[in-house]
């Protein structure tokens, strides 16, 4: 048995490493040497989650060697994000984002996006790997031969709302990275674990059976919700995690550039144009005079410097500020709006067209965002036969306590004005208000319960159940005459339905397909966060048009052997121990298995 | 360059212009001296001390992020009595969020004593006169009785960035040149 479990926190903004030390109690935080200038190495609790690819000759020879990679070419950290906002073409960011965006090919080589030809492009999960990488090169470094990163067991997370292929792309990029024993785990679990790490015992005293937990995790770059139920099994109390919202490119630096282009238009209006850099050092300008109002309730405004490009600071400094209503109006009311729970977000949540750039959220209410997927998930469980909490008769699923996860909850208002809205939603749908979870270190917690959780996996503390927080089907075309200028329509055939817990196979559906041998075939592949109900086989006419259906990344599979030959095979469904979700051919009355593969090639 | 090279070895300028005018003078003590002065070069390269720089490279590195960071030097290095307090005020702030960020990574502070400034204090016999300064009337033996004036400051912890020999540590900022 291994010494640690630890638990990596693979953010679009900042990773974390901690670890639970199984000899002794208590979890502690990696010190993670990272470059901070050519030729300076120094230990940070947070990498930052970049990575900057320096040309030949641009730092002095020997200048980003780390000591445990001498010869290393690229910037990992503090120092790439530093640098990498003079010169954004070289600069790999939000690597995490691009992991899960499904209208690219996320195994091609396409980061920086949009930078020069002669820049030696890397693909998102090679980013991740790298990142993962630099965290195993400072743990072997700081730990010694004799307890790898690579022998111990590894608690990665991934935000709820990452679907399988995402999953799967994040367990690949640890695979590279060298990581041999990664379990996956939802980041609001994670979070929800530190905080039962930090009450202990004092759990059962604090909560009770048919209380429901909101997790509001607003990262760097997503948004994530979960809600998970206490429960009663046998007399001892249980956690389930009940639903997940889908997935939000939304975060906290959207706010802090939200501040900036603000602030930027009045500069420009009074004939003073930033560059690039300036610009950063404006944004950074802003979260700094964010938390400084938010943490001073008597400031009206906090000053903003921007520094002269030259040496001449006196008299060159750029001088700005934001005042306390432009806070509230900008941050406040735009992102958290005072909406009743009906208003939902503003933009369809499929487009027709095939957007290549991140694909970020169209409405920046999270308030909004909220509303519908308390709605949603309200109705999908009225639905549900067995349902883990009371949906019936009500509008949207009443949360009675809320965690708040990520960074951007340093700004206590931005938490009172989600606990106000959310009472406001309850009191007129005759609900009790919320209590307020107090969670831990806001920028530590998902790493450390993620840790956390490792050594509750080894029979210690409260587990929290769950299971896949979606149903999975594949396409299966429809034998229609052909009509020109109409693609066939598409039923989805379920394989994996809701709620498959870790370690499971599904039953295999009746359902059969003729495989043609030593060539791929390709299955459409969608998922739902709502049809608790399908069983395995249940058929769903005109998948592609379905809400209620998204359509993630194709799976394939190509069998070997001798080509032209037909073989009936039928698609099998399991969820692995480490949190992946994989898919099999099994052979009609034979004994051949396959197991698809992702298909992440974009026609 | 020549900082292996310490005062204390160097041949003084008139030992130098009488050694010349011997060596035009006689060719057997000018291969003598040609040997001494190569023995004496081999020693010093043998025994070189760090350069200046190499010995000094943590205050060079700490000013180096410094003005990375708060821009120090720029702001040090440039005449502000010109400037109107408004514009010193504006870089001020510049500096005083990135030194102060840079400060606060490297070190952890502390007063030296403990004790809110400007009530009394009593000074013990054997006090540490490193962490405790007497100003005002000193005379007559510890105990003392005094008023702090201000507390001093102690760092309790260092944590200053590994520094790489590969670099040249008196580059305490490169320049800057942007390509279009």
């Amino acid at each position: 048995m291994t010494r640690y479990v630890v638990g990596i926190d693979l953010g679009t903004t900042n990773s974390v490493l901690s670890y639970v030390d199984l000899t002794q109690s208590g979890s502690e935080s990696l010190l993670v040497p990272q470059l901070t200038a050519p030729g300076s190495i120094e230990e940070r609790v947070l990498l930052p989650s970049f990575l900057y690819l320096a040309q030949s000759g641009e730092f002095p020879d020997g200048s980003l060697a780390l000591p445990w990679d001498p010869k290393v070419s690229y910037i990992v950290g503090e120092f790439a994000r530093s640098h990498g906002m003079s010169v954004p073409t070289r600069l790999v960011a939000s690597a995490k984002s691009w992991l899960s965006h499904s209208r690219v090919n996320r195994t091609e080589a396409l980061l920086p996006w949009g930078a020069p030809p002669d820049v030696d492009r890397i693909s998102p999960v090679e980013a991740s790997a790298r990142y993962l990488r630099h965290l195993l090169g400072s743990w072997d470094h700081k730990t010694g031969a004799a307890e790898k990163l690579s022998e111990q067991e590894v608690i990665l997370t991934v935000p709820a709302s990452f679907d399988a292929a995402a999953r799967e792309l994040t367990m690949r990029a640890a695979q590279e990275a060298g990581l041999q024993h990664v379990t996956l785990l939802e980041e609001p679990q994670a979070a929800l674990y530190a905080w039962l790490q930090s009450v202990g015992e004092g759990f059962r005293k604090q909560m009770q059976v048919g209380d429901v937990i909101l997790v509001v995790d607003v990262g760097g770059g997503t948004t994530d919700f979960s809600l998970i139920a206490v429960t009663e099994e046998d007399g001892e109390l249980q956690l389930t995690r009940i639903a997940v919202g889908d997935h939000i490119l939304l975060g906290g630096d959207n706010m802090d550039l939200t501040l900036a282009h603000n602030l930027n238009q009045d500069l420009a209006a009074k004939g003073k144009k930033l560059d690039n850099w300036q610009f950063t050092a404006l944004t950074y300008g802003c979260r700094h005079a964010k938390e400084l109002l938010f943490n001073t309730p008597k400031l009206a405004k906090a000053p903003i410097s921007i520094a002269s490009r030259g040496s001449a600071l006196v008299g060159g400094t750029i001088k700005t500020e934001l005042t306390r209503q432009a806070l509230t109006q900008i941050l406040i009311d735009g992102f958290m709006p005072q909406i009743p729970v009906t208003d939902m977000p503003q933009s369809a949540r499929r487009t027709g067209l095939t957007q290549l750039a991140l694909p970020y959220a169209q409405d920046p209410g999270i308030t909004r965002q909220l509303a519908a997927f308390l709605t949603r998930q309200a109705q999908a469980l009225a639905a549900a036969h067995e349902a883990p909490i009371k949906a019936e008769g009500r509008a949207f699923i009443h949360p009675t306590a809320v965690l708040f996860n990520g960074g951007v909850f340093k700004a206590g208002e931005l938490k009172t004005r989600i606990i106000d809205v959310l009472n406001g939603w309850l009191a007129a749908d005759g609900g009790q208000p919320v209590k307020v979870l107090a969670g831990a270190d806001l920028d530590l917690a998902v790493a450390r319960g993620a840790a956390y959780y490792g050594w509750v996996r080894r029979g210690h503390g409260i587990r929290i159940r769950g299971g896949t927080a979606r149903s999975y089907y594949v396409g299966v075309e429809t034998a229609a005459p052909a009509v020109p200028g109409f693609a066939p329509s598409v039923k989805a055939l379920c394989i994996a339905p809701f709620g498959m817990e870790e370690g499971t196979q599904a039953d295999v559906p009746p359902q059969e397909f003729a495989l043609v041998v030593g060539e791929p075939t390709v299955f459409r592949f969608f998922a739902s966060s709502v049809r608790r109900e399908d069983h395995v086989g249940a058929m769903i006419e005109d998948a592609a048009n379905d809400d209620q259906l998204d359509e993630v990344t194709p799976i394939e599979t190509t069998l070997p052997g001798q080509s032209g030959k037909l073989v009936p095979v039928n698609l099998q469904a399991a969820v692995t121990e480490v949190g992946t979700l994989e898919v099999r051919c099994l052979e009609k009355g034979g004994t051949g298995r396959w197991k698809l593969e992702l298909n992440v090639r974009v026609e | 360059m020549c900082y292996g090279l310490s005062m204390g070895q160097q041949i003084a300028f008139f030992d130098r212009l009488k050694m010349a005018w011997r060596i035009l003078i006689h060719a057997d003590f000018a291969a003598t001296v040609q040997d001494g002065l190569h023995a004496l070069e081999a020693r010093q390269t043998k025994a070189a001390a760090p350069s200046p720089d190499r010995v000094h490279a943590s205050a060079l590195m700490f000013l180096a992020a410094m003005q990375r960071e708060g821009r120090l030097i720029d702001f040090l290095q440039q005449e502000v009595a010109a400037f109107s307090d408004e514009d010193v005020g504006a870089a001020a702030r510049v500096v005083h969020r990135g030194c102060r960020q840079v400060l606060q990574q490297f070190f952890d502070f502390e007063p030296s004593v403990s004790g809110e400034e400007g009530t009394p204090m009593s000074v013990p016999a054997g006090f540490d006169s490193q962490r405790i300064r007497l100003i005002g009337n000193v005379t007559g033996q510890p105990p003392f009785k005094g008023t702090l004036k201000h507390h001093g400051w102690t760092a309790t912890a260092v944590r200053l960035p590994v520094v790489s020999e590969a670099l040249d540590p008196r580059v305490v900022a490169p320049a800057e040149v942007e390509l279009q």
